[in-house]
Parts: C-alpha cells; structure tokens; sequence
C-alpha cells in the first residue's frame, strides 16, 4: 500500500496541478507539498520495514493485463527502498529549487516535474518486468518536454539525442522483454526464471548501457546535462541513471547468470574504461557542469565494476555509492544552476574568487567537492572501497584502475573547487553577488546532512540492502525460485 | 410461389440503420429549409451512427456462436459485430469533427454519403462470399471517392478524389480478377464453402488468392500498394481523412483476416509469408517517407501505411492470438488517428490554410487542450506507455513471437524506433518553436475562432480511449478475444 501510495501521489498531484487553474504560486507550493509528503511518507515507511524479510515489503499486486501474464505488482527489498529514498529526496530538492529559481509555465513545469518523480519511484518499485519497463519508458515523457522547453540555447538538439539514444536502447530492450516474457510464460519478476540466451541478455545491457551511461553510449551525457535546467540535470544525473543500477542488479544479475559469466570481463572492461575516461575528461572540463556531467558518468563507472564484480562486497557498495552519488550529483548540480545565477554563466573564465565574503557558498562547494574525491572518513570513501575490494576478487587488474581513478578524482575536485572559489580571475563575478541565501542552503545542506549521517554509518544502507545482508545469494536464490 | 428465405434482421440492423439515416439525410437536403439542413442531416447522421453502434452492440450480446446467412452470403458473429460497434463510433466521432467546417454547399449530402459509406463498411465485416465483399467494398469506395472530391473549390481535393477513384478502381479490379479466378478453379462464393472446395495445388486459385489479397492490401495501404495514400489522405477534406485512416482501415483489415482464416487456411504457409512481407514494406516505407514529410496530414498518411504494417504483422501471426492483438490494436490506433486529424482540422480552420510542421509551432501552449490532445495521440501512435498504443504493439510482437516469427519483432521494433522521429517532431513543433518561426503566415484567419466545443468532445473521447484502453487493457482484451473466437482458428 504504501508503495502504491508512494508512485500515485506524485502523479495525483501532477493531475491536480495539470487540470486545475492554480495561481503560480499555489501550484509551486502544491508541489513542493506532494513532494514532502513523498519524502515524509517514505521515511514513515523505515518504522515497519523489515530488511532481513525474503520478501518484498508494502508490496501490492493486481491483475492488469492476465492474458500475457502482466500485473501491477510493486513492493520494496532494501536496495529498493534505498534508491526511492534517494529519487523522493532528490525530487524534493529540484522542486525546492525550481520554486526558488521561478520557472515560466509553472503548472506543465511543475506537473512534469512531479510525473517525473512518480514514475522513477515507479520505476525502483516495479515487481513485475513489463510494468518495470512502462515506468522506465514513462519517465522519458516528461524529460523530452522539461528539457526541450525549458533548457538551455541547444535544448532541442539536447531532447533529441537524450531521447534518441535511450529508446534505441530501451526498444531493444522491448524485444528482449517480449522474447523472456512470453517464453516464461510470465513477467513476475519474482516468478521468472533464468535465460542463457546471449542476445536476450544483450537487449537488456544496452538499455541499461545507455542509461547509465557506460563509454560507447555516453553521446547523449553532455549536452543533456548542460542544456538541462539545474534541477532536471540534478534529477538525470542523480537519479536517472540509477535506473540502470537498479536494472542490473535486479533483472539481469538474477535471471541471466551464465551470460553474466560469460561476458562478465567484458562489462568490466567497459566499465573500468568509463570510470578512466570520465575521469581524465572531467579534468579538461571548461565549466562546473561540464566537471559533474562527466564525473557522474566516471562515478557510474565504478558502479558498474561493483556490480559486475557479483559478489557481496561489490553489490553492497554498488548500491551504497549510487546513493551516495545521487546526492552529490544533485547536490552539485544545483549549486551549479545557483552559481550560474551570479556568474551568467558556469564557464570557469567567468568565475573564481568567490570564496572571498561568501562563506556558506564556499564551505557547501568545499564539502561536497570533499566527498566527490571520496576523501577518506565520507560516505564516498566507504562505497568506493566495497567496490574496489569487490573487484579485486574479480582481478587487481579493475582494482588498479579504480584506485588511479580516485588519484583522478582528486585532481578534478580539487580543480573545481579552486575554479569557483579561488583563481580570482578579472572577468570573474563582482563582489555584489550574493553569498548562499536562506532557501538555496535549505535545498542543500539537507543533502549535505544525509552525506554526513552516511559517512558516520555507511552501515545503514549495506548492511540493509539485501535480506540478511547476503546479496549474492540472495540474487542467485532468486533464480532457484519456481 | 416463391418461398423467399428467412432474414435475419437483427444482423442487417446496423447496417439498416446507417443507410436509413443516409436516406433521410439526402431527403432533408432537398425539403428542410437551407439554413437548417446542416443540423439536421448531422442530428439524422449521428442518430444513424449511435443506433447503429447499439445494434451492432446487441447483435454482439446475442450472437454467442456464429451463423452463417442466406447461403453464406454473410455471417453473423461477434467479430462482425465489434467492429460494427468501432466502425460506428468511428463515424460518430466524425460527425463531432465534421460539424464547424466551413462547408456552404452539399452539407446534406456530405452526411448521407458519410453514413452511406460507413453502412458499406459495416456489412463488409460481416460479409462472407466473394460476391457480398466486392459488393460491399465498392459500396463504400464510391462513397468515399465522391467524399474525397466534395470540396470541388480546392484543386486538391478534386485530384485527390480522381486519383483515389483511378487507383481505387484498379485495386477493385484486381480484386475481381482474383475473385474470378478462385471462383473459377472451386465453382464457390461463399468462404467457408471454398475452404472446402479448395484443389490446394491449383496455381489459379493461388494466383487468385494472391490477386484478392493484393486488391485488399490497396485498401489497407499496406506498401507497396500505398501510393494513393499519402495523396488522397493530403487532399480530402480533413475529417473525411479522419474517417478513411479509422474506419477504412478497420473495414479493410478485418474483412482480410475474416477472409484469410475462413477461405484459405490450407495455404496458410504461403499467405502468412505474403502478409509478413507486405507488413516489412509497410513498416520501412511508412517509416521513411513520414520522416521526411513536412506536411502533417501528409506525414499522417505515412503513419498510417506504418500501421498498416504492424496490424498485418498480427494477421500473419496466423493465430488466436494474433487476431485478438489485431482487434485491440485496431482500438487505441483508431482513438489516436481520428483524435490526431481532428486537432489537425481544428487548427486548418484557425489558420486557413494546410497544416505543416512549421505552423503547428506553439499549438500547446496557445490550446493547451488540443496540444495535450495532439501530444497524447502522437505518444501512442509512437507506442509509448500510459497509452493503449504500447500495449497494442507488445500484444502483437507477442502474438508473433509466439508464432516463431522473432526476426518481425525485431524489425517491428527497429521501425517503433524510426516512427519516434517523426512523432516527437510533431511534439516538439507543439511546444518547443514558439519564438522561432516568424509571425507572418502563423496568423490566426479572422481573429481567433470561438472554441469548437463538438471537436473538442472528439479530441476528448480520443484521449479518453488511448489513455483508457491502456488502464482497462484486459476487458477490451477479453472483447476482442470473444470477437476473435468467432473465427477458425
């Protein structure tokens, strides 16, 4: 019930502000409402949430479509309730900062927005595959509009190769859909079984390919990322591509082993690639956003080495680090749109110099710069160091490369920092810009405090991200069932 | 004495009562004062349609088992029936669309022709002799060349009425021919009758069979029997093009399968094969030529051929399945389509002049209904859930990878992804030129026009069917599987 509740209420409220001629200001502040009731919701939820139960909690299912065996049937495993935790956040941050930013056409921007967050939770609470993948499809909607109306100069060109590029990729996956599905006899994730079918599996991994995105299918990323308004890049970034995380682990992992076997080296190949090449281009980077856009996708790297390495150090930090990096990206992101208000811009020959009279401005882009480089003692740290000991078992060779790109991380982090907040340049902002209002810290230091309670605990989300804290077999288990 | 035959009057009902409306429609074009003829041959017209539709729906209820009719001239069963029922539906939505065109002349005839064509196509899909088919098609073919022609002030709509009569004719001739021939080698009219009669081997019945599925395939407009198409549907009076894309399509498509399963299911192999191929052309030529259209009724008549790929895909499946996937599929492509050209009728009457690319620009936010509306429409064509399209075309895929065909899903899919290009580009034009296009030519003909509230009920009814028939996929399901077991599969 509370998962349903948790998908229906965004999009109600969507509905609601669509349908009724609301003032500006009741439909920013309606929004912002369903949005921390979503957040309020989910947190209600952790009281009665049993981690260690084989079975997926506040589940529901109902008959949709029995003729091919499709049902809505949505429920909540540990990693599960993680990552909508992560998306009701994040949600609720972007709303917060569109409210603050003051967008034209409030009532579709904000109905979108919120369909966006409905159909993501939709996505990470999906029990059934092909309504897993009628979310995973229904989130492109909004993002088509919100990116191309409401974008930057190249926001057309950007909509259309974002949304170019993952239906290729989620088409394909259709196909692989329809050919598991209708063999099986069902779409019941839980009710599945496993295929060794190579071409299957591999509709599956360019769907997740690309949405992650892992290194040949990344030519959306950058424009995406810097047409889109800050808080829908905060969104994509952070949120979006855990689509993919949640993908892998939850539908490929179990039901495709010996494919997962067979072509395991290759996804770690890619993935280590992804992480040096995102790595060594966030470094070249002439804008803040350019930094994040590529780190995001440097970081989704070193996700999918965690994931593919299939072993409980691995996926437990796979699922520590895409929360973690969730809240960086967004985090980042939006300091990114906030910045860009007092430069113009977010090249860096328009800024430094900002951390002369701005200190909350300088300590939020230090802190979260500290946890992008994984600095050791964060939340950062304790993710990437599961998944590089995951990897090693799989061979020191993935192991190495990840530790070179956390040296990388450094470097970039470290560069953005003093981009933005030293290097006083002549042509960077006056002293008349602000420091970090009241509402801009409110967007973000919550962001910042979840980071922190993290870093004190990583434990709370590996240790109760799979039944009795046993991934593996856990996931393998899956596959024995009837 | 001549003892005459039983008639079965409940299974012409749906069919009497359009042609009644047409008659009385082209009655009151000549006795009602001028000023009232347009409301009251469009109130006779969508009585017509409605009553027709509670027949059929009737006629639905009470046929639980299929009975053939004076000596298999025709059948009535459940199949027949829904698509009376969609077919009847389809004209009522077309009348909503008809009522604010500027027409000043042959308004009563507009109505009785539009009934009198949609009474054609009611009786096909009930027809099961050779000789009821060809009857009925030509019933509403002529019907419809004289629709396409209608405004005899635009060059293009007298052309397009030429050019559909000329290539219209041809199909038919290639039909009888066929016809001819399979009566000719089995001495049979009716389907079931030359099932029976069938000499498997005879390279004239096949070659017969091939003439009768070519001379269809041109009322499909399946490729490569669809140059007609882009044309004809550019050049008709709008909301008859919304008729023919629906209503002709479901006629059409329904009257093959009927025909196929029935007549010839002992040269399955050859004709599945046939239509597999047929659907692969309609899928990489609709696909291709809507891309490079500007025109949106244009680009619309390629969607259109596409489609005629995907629902001959169900057809070749050749199986329970695939017939029930065919009648779904047929529901939300309906809503979709005639939603889609009635918010292009709409704004042809904003501006006066044709609909392109480039005047659509801004649409969605000038007329946030008709922008969603038109949004809702192109995401389902393009088959994108929350929308019956999605689930129209996995029912199919699934329907044919279960008949062994997996190599159509994947084209199918690679086409899904080729149609994106020209469906979001409609939606892009809807809300992200605003700004660009210069004012001149965009300028709305004598002011702005008072909301249409009959179109807008059109475009809601289609939203209302798309989004629909995807929540409640299972009872229409379960219709169209009803409807679906009527045949000998």
């Amino acid at each position: 019930m509370l998962t349903t509740l948790l998908i229906v209420v965004p999009l109600a409220a969507a509905l609601v502000v669509w349908v009724l001629p609301l003032s500006n200001e009741s439909t920013a502040g309606l929004a912002l409402l369903a949005a921390l009731a979503e957040v309020g919701l989910w947190a209600g939820g952790a009281r009665n949430f049993d981690f260690s139960s084989q079975e997926p909690q506040y589940s529901a299912t109902r008959e949709w479509f029995s003729d091919l065996g499709i049902s809505y049937s949505v429920g909540l495993y540990g990693f599960q309730y993680w990552l909508v935790g992560l998306t009701v956040v994040v949600g609720a941050a972007a709303i917060g900062y569109a409210m603050w930013a003051g967008r034209d056409r409030p009532r579709a921007y904000y109905g979108l927005l919120l369909f966006l967050i409905g159909s993501l939770v939709g996505v990470f609470a999906s029990q059934d595959l092909l309504l897993f993948y009628v979310f995973f499809e229904a989130m492109l909607i909004p993002i088509y509009v919100l990116v191309g109306v409401w974008g930057g100069p190249k926001r057309v060109k950007a909509t259309l190769t974002f949304v170019l590029y993952t239906m290729f990729g989620s088409l394909l996956m259709l196909a692989s859909i329809i050919a598991f599905g209708i063999t099986q006899g069902t779409f019941e994730l839980a009710a599945l079984g496993t295929s060794s079918n190579d071409w299957i599996f591999l509709g599956f991994l360019v769907a997740f390919f690309v949405k992650a995105p892992l290194l040949p299918f990344h030519g959306w990323l950058r424009l995406t990322y810097t047409e889109a308004t800050p808080e829908v890049a905060a969104i994509l970034s952070g949120v979006v591509s855990k689509a993919a995380v949640f993908g892998l682990v939850w539908i490929v992992l179990p039901h495709f082993p010996e494919p997962v076997d067979d072509l395991r080296g290759l996804a770690l190949v890619l993935a280590a690639a992804t992480l040096a090449y995102g790595s060594v281009l966030a470094f070249r980077q002439p804008d803040i956003r350019g930094v994040v856009a590529y780190s995001s996708m440097a970081q989704m790297g070193l996700i999918m080495l965690g994931i593919f390495s299939v072993n409980d150090l691995g996926l437990d930090g796979a699922i520590l680090h895409s929360v973690n990096h969730g809240l960086v990206s967004a985090g980042f992101f939006l300091l990114a749109g906030m910045i860009e208000a007092r430069a113009g811009g977010g090249e860096f020959s328009r800024l430094g110099g900002l951390a002369k009279g701005r200190p909350a401005l300088a300590s939020v882009v230090l802190i979260l710069g500290m946890f992008t480089l994984a600095v050791p003692g964060s939340t950062n740290f304790a993710g990437e160091f599961a998944i590089l000991s995951g990897v090693f078992q799989r061979g020191w060779g993935y192991a190495a490369v990840g530790a070179a790109a956390i040296v990388l991380a450094a470097m970039y982090a470290l560069r953005l920092i003093s981009a933005i907040l030293h290097d006083r340049r002549a042509s960077g902002p006056d002293d008349t810009s602000t420091d970090l209002v009241g509402g801009e810290l409110a967007l973000v230091l919550p962001l910042v405090a979840i980071l922190a309670v993290l870093s004190a605990w990583p434990a709370l989300v590996t240790e109760r991200s799979f039944p009795l804290d046993q991934p593996t077999s856990f996931i393998s288990g899956q596959e024995q069932a009837p | 004495m001549i003892d005459t035959p039983h008639v079965d009057w409940l299974a012409l009902s749906p069919t009497i009562a359009l042609l009644g409306a047409s008659a009385v429609a082209l009655l009151g074009a000549v006795l009602v004062p001028r000023t009232a003829v347009r409301a009251f041959s469009a109130a006779i017209t969508a009585i017509g349609f409605v009553v027709s539709a509670v027949f059929a729906g009737v006629v639905f209820d009470r046929s639980p088992d299929p009975t053939v009719l004076l000596s298999e001239t025709m059948t009535r069963d459940q199949l027949g029936a829904l698509a009376a029922i969609i077919l009847a539906l389809i004209g009522l939505v077309v009348v909503l669309v008809s009522w604010s065109d500027a027409r000043r002349d042959h308004v009563g005839e507009y109505y009785a022709l539009l009934s009198a064509s949609a009474a054609g196509m009611v009786f096909i899909v009930s027809a099961s002799s050779l000789l009821t088919m060809f009857l009925a098609l030509e019933w509403f073919s002529i019907a419809l060349y004289i629709l396409c022609a209608l405004d005899t002030h635009r060059r293009e709509s007298l052309e397009a009425g030429l050019k559909y009569l000329i290539i219209g004719s041809f199909g038919s001739g290639i039909l009888l021919f066929g016809c001819a021939l399979v009566y000719g080698s089995t001495g049979e009219l009716g389907f079931s009758a030359i099932r029976e009669a069938t000499g498997a081997d005879d390279p004239l019945f096949v070659t017969g069979m091939a003439m009768i599925l070519a001379g269809l395939a041109f009322k499909v407009s399946a490729a490569p029997f669809h140059m007609w198409t882009p044309d004809v549907y550019q050049g008709a009076p709008t909301p008859v093009t919304a008729f023919m894309a629906g209503a002709t399509k479901v006629a059409a498509l329904v009257l093959t399968l009927r025909i196929l399963v029935t007549a010839f299911p002992e040269q399955a192999e050859i004709w599945s094969v046939a239509v597999a191929v047929l659907a692969v052309a309609s899928l990489a030529i609709g696909n291709l030529a809507a891309i490079a259209q500007r025109d949106v009724k244009r680009m619309l008549a390629y969607s259109s051929v596409s489609h005629a790929g995907f629902l001959l895909i169900a057809i070749a499946a050749n199986s329970d399945d695939g017939a029930t996937s065919l009648l779904y599929y047929l529901i939300p492509y309906v809503a979709a389509t005639v939603g889609a050209f009635a918010v292009v009728a709409a704004r042809e009457r904003e501006l006066a002049q044709p609909v392109s690319l480039a005047n659509l620009a801004g649409l969605g936010w000038e007329r946030p209904f008709l922008g969603v509306g038109m949004w809702v429409f192109m995401l389902s064509l393009a088959g994108f859930p929350l929308t019956g399209g999605f689930l129209g075309k996995l029912f199919v895929f699934s329907a044919i990878y279960e008949a062994g065909w997996w190599w159509l899903v994947v084209i199918g899919v690679l086409a899904t992804a080729l149609s994106l290009a020209y469906y979001l580009n409609i939606v892009r034009a809807l809300y992200m030129r605003s700004g660009e296009v210069a004012p001149g030519p965009v300028v709305a003909a004598g002011g702005s026009p008072p909301r249409d509230l009959l179109l807008d009920a059109a475009v809601a009814a289609g939203i209302v069917v798309t989004i629909g028939s995807f929540f409640f996929v299972q009872p229409l399901v379960d219709l169209a599987r009803d409807a679906a077991a009527s045949l000998p599969l």
